[in-house]
């Protein structure tokens, strides 16, 4: 099962790339759905059979897979673009940067003091280069949904690193995180709506108006 | 009780969502701010029982992080009702609402002894407070409250992976895995060094993004610019205290750990750095506001100086948390009004504040000798017992430096302040319907002779409990 888990690791960080890479706003928010729900199949084949780990991944499939990304879709509809322009940094530049953190994040992960049942997994080093990717996106991009989406990659990457402490973390904090998350794109998904509607664009680079001269 | 402190707000945003009157909605949120400043003061008196498994436990940290939100929120309240009367413009739905879930959120912080608890508590501040920022409408509103919004859910973001690397060092270290604040401290002896230093980094980033530590506090300007005045009160009053909360939460396990002065000297590195960018960008502020903003980013930077110090700045810090809120409120409520009545805040245009509204005028003017660090107000004591305990640790260095921060950021804010108050009304200002009543005035008025007499007199039952606090975040051999 633990190999399993791997391969969709594998698939995670492929994932990531595809965001990295991509100008289209709705295929990028589908991979981030694809990526929320493998998220969400992940606890089960690594944790034994239990009615929280039901609850959590119909939680976690319910929420990454399918209402945040129609929220996000909702807003790109509504706000009539399709296409990121002009990233602060080039597709390439990104993807290449994307490389390099994710085997850096190999290699640092490598370092780590990890526990001797941990070290031969995926899990620590997709989890920061997940992270890491979120990260990249959130900054070299000017949209603000792509700053969205960005936001939703590092929190899957942090997410990944929450499924090697299954004890440590109750219920009721993980399905408070997770309403947090989803409370929280809903708030983003209406400022996107009304920075739209004041500014007729969801460029970031046109909130300038507040700054110090 | 303690369940009264969550859910009666909680009731109160119920409420105020389903009744349909504008006028109606800042009394029924008084009320209820009344109602939790009453179980707050009956807490403080009578410490319940911890709930079975310590998840909930109010502690002396807790209860003046507690007492100190809920006074603010009571006086921002009553303030709402005089306030709103000015804006019937527009629906204070979502204002109200917003403010009880907030309230209920950060009782639930000051209260929770589990970190992951805390976490989602603390989130759920930050989201809730976001459409309150929007409360104008208007562009440069919503460009404050997609900054604000996106950066401190990464900032806490960041903080919550921290927390994860808590619990995995507890798991590495095969003791039981837990995020409890008990447990930890217990077992922090084992824990494994690398892990526990990877997680303070990461909680230090985040939970310092929220607070507003430079150079993280980009968000801060905007947010506190461009809300209105009550609810930048309650951000630099209420929410900024929750941070600092959860960077006390951080210190008492990093205490256990033994491994205190790496957690220290980034705390006095990132503390003066908060207080020079202060110093630098409050002169010749243009903004009213936003100079606000940037005595925020000082004054949690004395804070995080104080923690990294330890010994008898600790007590500075903490009575900083009380000192600092309660004069934020009077600061921000007075340059509310003063915004209404000129319809600007630009500092070109509002002169001469004192001739035309002699009570708010002349409360700014208290408010920012008193953030200053002048006595007989209140943080004149945390203050001067940070900078001492500074020079008698021998940090001669850190004590200087936040000296010639203090003293640069005085001229700079009374370069504003003081023509803004004092100075020629310009012709060309803009007439405006707002007055000065007793609404507007008396809960500003209230914050400051509370800033007053703790700086003058701090009652025996309120130093007990300073004590006590500062005791959970002494060194112990």
């Amino acid at each position: 099962m633990v190999s399993l888990a791997d391969q969709l690791l594998v698939l995670v960080l492929l994932i990531n790339f595809i965001s990295l890479g991509t100008s289209r706003l709705i295929f990028s928010i589908r991979a981030v759905a694809v990526q929320g729900v493998i998220l969400g199949i992940l606890p089960g084949l690594i944790h034994p059979f239990s009615w929280h780990l039901i609850g959590i991944t119909a939680g976690i499939i319910a929420a990454k897979g399918f209402i945040i990304p129609l929220l996000l879709n909702r807003a790109v509809r509504s706000a009539e673009i399709k296409r990121e322009e002009e990233p602060f940094l080039g597709y390439v530049s990104t993807l290449l940067l994307g490389a390099v953190f994710t085997a850096l994040s190999f290699g640092f992960a490598g370092k780590l003091p990890l526990l001797p049942e941990h070290q031969n997994y995926l899990f620590v080093p997709a989890s920061i280069a997940t992270l890491m990717s979120g990260f990249l996106i959130l900054t070299t991009r000017r949209k603000v949904i792509s700053q969205v989406i960005g936001y939703l990659v590092l929190e899957n990457g942090i997410f990944i690193f929450g499924l090697l402490l299954a004890d440590a973390m109750p219920i009721m904090v993980e399905a408070g995180a997770l309403l947090d998350l989803l409370v929280g794109t809903f708030v983003m998904g209406i400022v996107i709506n009304h920075i739209s509607r004041e500014f007729s664009s969801l460029d970031t680079s046109r909130l300038t108006s507040l700054k110090e001269e | 009780m303690l369940a009264a402190l969550i859910f009666l707000p909680l009731l109160g945003a119920a409420i105020t969502w389903l009744i349909p009157y504008d006028r109606l909605r800042p009394k029924i949120l008084s009320l209820f701010a009344l109602a939790h400043m009453g179980v707050t003061i009956r807490l403080l008196a009578v410490t319940p029982p911890d709930s079975p498994e310590k998840w909930i436990h109010l502690d002396p940290l807790g209860k003046i992080v507690l007492l100190s939100t809920s006074t603010l929120f009571l006086m921002c309240s009553l303030y709402s009702i005089g306030y709103l009367y000015y804006r019937q413009e527009r629906s204070n739905r979502v204002l109200c609402v917003g403010l009880l879930v907030c309230l209920s959120a950060a009782s639930l912080v000051t209260i929770s002894h589990h970190l992951g608890l805390m976490w989602v508590a603390l989130e759920t501040t930050t989201i809730s407070m976001a459409p309150l920022i929007y409360f104008n409408r208007n562009a440069r509103s919503i460009e404050a409250t997609w900054k604000y919004l996106l950066i401190c859910s990464v900032g806490v973001a960041l903080a919550l992976i921290g927390l994860y690397f808590l619990a995995y060092a507890t798991i590495v270290a095969r003791v039981e895995p837990s995020l409890l604040l008990d447990d930890l401290m217990r077992d922090a002896g084992k824990l494994s060094s690398g892990w526990v230093h990877a997680a303070f980094v990461f909680l230090l980033v985040g939970f310092g993004t929220k607070m507003g530590l430079a150079p993280l506090h980009t968000w801060k300007p905007d947010a506190y610019g461009e809300a209105p005045g009550l609810v930048g009160a309650l951000l630099s009053g209420g929410l900024v205290n929750l941070a600092f909360l959860a960077l006390l939460r951080v210190y008492q396990i990093c205490l256990a750990t033994k491994e205190i002065h790496f957690f220290q000297n980034a705390l006095i590195a990132m503390g003066l750095i908060s207080m020079l960018f202060a110093a630098v960008f409050m002169a010749r502020q243009a903004d009213f506001k936003r100079m606000l903003a940037y005595s925020s980013v000082e004054h949690v930077g004395i804070m995080a100086v104080a923690l990294g110090l330890g010994g008898k700045a600790i007590f500075g810090a903490i009575f900083h948390i009380l000192a600092n809120g309660l004069t934020k409120g009077v600061l921000f409520l007075s340059s509310g009004n003063i915004h209404r009545s000129y319809n600007s805040k630009s500092t070109d245009h509002v002169k001469g504040a004192l001739r035309r509204l002699p009570w708010s005028g002349g409360l700014f003017l208290a408010g920012f000798i008193a953030i200053t660090g002048s006595p007989p107000f209140a943080p004149f004591i945390s203050e001067f017992t940070i900078v001492s305990s500074a020079f008698i640790q021998g940090r001669t260095l850190v004590g200087a430096l936040f000296l010639i921060s203090l003293a640069i950021i005085f001229i700079g804010m009374a370069l504003t302040v003081l023509p803004l108050v004092m100075g020629e009304a310009s012709e060309n200002s803009e007439a405006t319907s707002y007055r000065d009543t007793v609404g507007t005035v008396g809960p500003p008025l209230v914050l400051l002779l509370l800033v007053f007499v703790l700086g003058v007199w701090i009652p025996a039952p309120l130093m007990t409990l300073l004590r006590d606090a500062a005791a959970l975040l002494e060194v112990r051999p």
